[in-house]
């Protein structure tokens, strides 16, 4: 598998305080030194609690926001570069946004809001209608009815499967769904995400799908990225990390989903507290604030990702050998 | 893709939903007091076209024999000026020069502040410092002072008077411009415009437009009243309307001598005011609720 989109060094600081003349004095990271492939053809699902950067690295891929540092490359080509123009990027990546209802345009019906992006790449007005209506009939919505129909007529999933059109219209190969299905009721969410499987297929697409929900993860991702304050703290294929994960902050994640079994349910609460503030993140481990197994390497030092063999790979000194944490494995091994 | 593409659906009718236009026109249309309004600004509207076929008489024509008759007189339904002239012919002719004079400088501020508005709120940074703070020297002043200093110094005439009033509502026109497209600007839908590959100005067009040029209207058509009596202010000081122009500032103004033997002559051209003011007021009103619909 070649990587389609590599993502090196990325990070993102938003200036909060600023001084007399506009000059920033503080500085949240929010994605702070994320380094991942994006596979052709994979689902990468990227998971982790509310403000660990998810939304805001899905924006720095997309190019709503520039990174304050880092690059990113598109089949090994720059992106924002004399290689590959945004322009040319963005026909190759699409997004699909959490609310379905703001990222439509209320005075634009829905045939329009998804000719837009054909119109500026040059299609001519008729071969952008036609292709709107095809697309529409392809996420399940009948063009007759639908395509004059505005945003507020139609239902959160209708318009999901708006969104989903529109991001598709422009042919990408990469699509980025950040919380596409997290707003829905489970019933039309399971049909959404039939539908995105079933494009995916269709289209052969690659997808990066960005959720909090760990079950509909592991249903959609053949690879899993869990980010905690920013930084990647655990990566692996969907099943091997779901079954046996080496990073305390995954396995507190995983603890926390409801047992379907009875028997098993979960005895204490498997993490406790918030996230520490991302202004003032903690030296060393991010995580050891919160992990029970913290020693004094993990508050002195920054765990490195150490691979594990067949793409596993974790940030954690237990796993990287000759850390100096006392569960760590020998630096012979 | 391609293979989706190809096999086209046979063309269907497609039902197309009342766009948002209709609905704010039903909705307008079930406010009687709006449609009143409505109503009375088209007529006055008609009245200042008609004119010559309206008035009974010449408004430039006077005769001193017949000065200041009372309402009512023989030949005269709305008595006569100071200089024997048909009042009713002065009040239909007046509507000429008011109107036109409380709508154009509107029109005129629209174009230049929602452009600058749209510009300041779509761009933001420096950009929108320097246009808006600029626009804050002017609307540091209070308007009527600000009108009167313009037309003071551009000196008197129609077209310097109109180009003072311009001036003075280009900033209140902007600051609401930059305040609705700021707040379109980060909407997500402009996000994903921009996701797509779209520049600046075709979201600007297709994307922020139709979503902020409705408040921006609407806020600009109630400055029409506010227009209207200050350009009457203006002709009332003598900067505006030259006489013998018939205009219903420079008649409140000129008449106001006779304000101890004629009242009700003198009051009529401020009912005119009063009338087309609070009719531009009552429609405007109507036009923002009818255009606020939550969905």
């Amino acid at each position: 598998m070649t990587a389609l989109l590599e993502v090196r060094g990325l990070v993102k600081q938003f200036p909060i305080k600023t001084g007399l003349f506009g000059r920033p004095k503080s500085f949240v990271s929010a994605v702070d030194g994320l380094d991942f492939d994006l596979h052709e053809g994979e689902t990468l699902g990227l998971v982790g609690e509310s403000g660990c950067g998810k939304s805001t690295t899905a924006r720095l891929l997309m190019h709503l926001v520039d990174p304050t540092a880092g690059t990113i490359r598109f089949e090994g080509r720059t992106v924002g570069s004399s290689e590959l123009p945004l322009k040319d990027f963005r026909r190759q990546v699409q997004m699909v946004f959490q609310d379905s209802y703001a990222s439509l345009n209320p005075r634009l019906t829905v045939a329009e809001s998804v000719a837009f992006g054909p119109l500026v790449h040059g299609v001519s007005g008729d071969e952008a209608t036609s292709r709107a209506n095809s697309l529409l009939a392809r996420v399940g919505l009948d063009p007759a009815r639908f395509a004059g129909r505005f945003t507020h007529e139609l239902s959160g999933g209708q318009r999901q499967r708006v969104n989903i059109a529109r991001a598709l219209a422009l042919q990408p190969r990469v699509l980025i769904l950040d919380e596409a299905v997290s707003a829905l009721d489970k019933s039309v969410e399971a049909q959404v995400l039939n539908l995105l499987l079933d494009l995916k297929e269709e289209f052969r697409l690659t997808y990066l799908f960005i959720s909090h929900d760990l079950e509909v993860v592991r249903f959609m991702a053949t690879r899993v990225l869990v980010m905690y304050l920013g930084r990647v703290a655990e990566l692996g294929l969907t099943e091997s990390l779901y079954t046996g994960s080496r990073h305390p902050y995954t396995t507190a994640l995983l603890g926390s989903l409801l047992s379907m079994d009875p028997d098993h349910r979960a005895e204490s609460a498997p993490i406790s507290g918030d996230p520490p503030n991302p202004i003032d993140p903690p030296a060393g481990c991010r995580f050891h604030t919160r992990c029970t197994y913290a020693e004094a390497v993990c508050s002195a030092r920054i765990p490195v990702l150490t691979p594990l063999g067949e793409g596993h790979s974790v940030s954690c000194h237990m796993s990287e050998p000759g850390s100096g944490h006392a569960r760590a494995p020998g630096r012979a091994a | 893709m391609s293979a989706i593409l190809a096999g086209e659906p046979a063309p269907v009718p497609i039902v197309r939903s009342p766009g948002y236009w209709v609905t704010v026109l039903r909705r307008f249309s079930r406010d009687p007091f709006a449609v009143i309004a409505a109503l009375v600004v088209l007529g006055l509207i008609a009245m200042a076209v008609f004119a010559p076929w309206l008035a009974p008489q010449d408004p430039l024509q006077g005769m001193s024999l017949r000065r200041l008759r009372p309402p009512g007189s023989e030949g005269y339904p709305l008595g006569t000026d100071e200089l024997g002239r048909d009042m009713l012919s002065r009040l239909i002719y007046g509507a000429r020069i008011s109107l036109f004079m409380g709508i154009v400088p509107v029109f005129a501020a629209l174009v230049v502040g929602a452009t600058i508005g749209i510009v300041a709120g779509y761009v933001g940074g420096w950009t929108n410092t320097v246009l808006m703070r600029t626009m804050d020297v002017f609307f540091a002043f209070p308007s009527v002072l600000l009108a009167v200093a313009l037309a003071g110094a551009l000196g008197p005439g129609i077209l310097n008077s109109m180009l003072a009033l311009t001036l003075v509502f280009v900033p209140p026109i902007a600051r609401v411009a930059e305040s609705v497209t700021t707040g379109v600007r980060t909407r997500d839908y402009v996000e994903a415009a921009k996701a797509s590959g779209a520049g600046a100005f075709i979201i600007i067009r297709k994307q922020v437009l139709g979503n902020v040029l409705g408040p921006i209207f609407v806020y600009a058509m109630s400055l029409i009243a506010v227009c209207m009596i200050l350009a009457s202010g203006l002709s009332f000081l003598g900067l505006g309307v030259k006489p013998p122009m018939p205009d219903w500032g420079l008649m409140l103004n000129t008449l106001r001598t006779a304000i101890y033997t004629q009242p009700l002559l003198c009051a009529l051209p401020g009912l005119m005011i009063f009338i087309t003011s609070i009719s531009f007021n009552l429609m405007t009103d109507g036009l923002r609720s009818a255009m606020d619909i939550k969905a």
